[in-house]
């Protein structure tokens, strides 16, 4: 079409590098991991959570990324908590990484509810962009190897409380 | 010759300029954006906040409703499907 302006060999050469400085572009917000069924869960202590780690070796460990702010994270603390209690002594640890920004707001949201399971704070928020989520809350499944089995994007009542029940007792029975 | 040396020469120029242009699109799109924000899950904490909600004032609401309703002749059909056509 423009062959008056520039030879077809021309366009060919700016076409390509057009094209490559476009991929080139399209690379560069790709660099972060998110966690997939299948994977290894990362070590969290190499993120700077604030707050005490449980030890998680041997255990089928639920790690949920929530905030005070959201409100479907609020309503799955009770269901949680009945899960802790359910499945605890069994060897189910659950971990809720909170990704508030303000310490006071998460403090303030915790005094009401005291949850039994372990609470950390993802303060610079590297723990929940390396995991890539893409709702909230959700909450990754991990059994005794420590891979990454189920994932939960969202929280939806009994719908979730049943099928983590039920990924739960799976995991829980094997070796 | 000396015509093929003038294209050339043009051919050159032509060169250049598209070049630049596409060097300045290259450079200038991504100022376009610069007004877009993409807001990961976890940021969304101001987002969520009360005061970004637009029904957040009920008086506000009531006092809106009123002046739309004086000089329009009508009330309602905010939040809802249709246009007043009575068709859904």
């Amino acid at each position: 079409m423009f062959r008056f302006i520039l030879s077809p060999r021309t366009w060919r050469k700016l076409s390509v590098a057009f094209a490559v400085t476009v991929l080139m572009m399209g690379l560069l917000p790709g660099a972060h991991a998110d966690w997939a069924e299948g994977d290894p869960l990362p070590g969290l202590e190499t993120f700077g959570l604030e707050g005490a780690l449980p030890a998680l070796e041997g255990k089928v460990v639920l790690v949920d990324f929530w905030a005070s702010w959201c409100g479907p994270c609020r309503k799955s603390f009770p269901a949680f908590s009945t899960l802790h209690e359910s499945y605890s002594d069994r060897g189910l640890v659950i971990l809720a990484v909170s990704v508030d920004d303000k310490r006071e707001a998460m403090e303030t949201f915790l005094e009401s509810r005291t949850p039994p399971f372990a609470v950390v704070r993802d303060a610079k928020s590297t723990c929940v962009a390396d995991a890539g989520i893409e709702a909230m809350p959700t909450s990754f499944l991990v059994d005794r190897e420590g891979i990454i089995r189920f994932t939960h994007a969202g929280y939806h009542g009994e719908q979730t409380d049943a099928a983590l029940k039920r990924e739960i007792e799976l995991l829980l029975k094997e070796d | 010759m000396r015509r093929l040396r003038e294209r050339g020469a043009r051919e050159r120029r032509n060169l250049l300029a598209a070049a630049s242009g596409v060097c300045v699109v290259v450079l200038v799109l991504p100022l376009c954006g610069a007004g877009c924000a993409n807001v990961k899950p976890w940021e969304k904490d101001i987002l969520s906040d009360y005061t970004m909600r637009p029904d957040r004032d009920s008086l506000s609401d009531t006092m809106y409703e009123h002046v739309y309703f004086t000089r329009e002749a009508a009330t309602g059909g905010r939040g809802v499907g249709g246009g007043g056509c009575g068709c859904n």
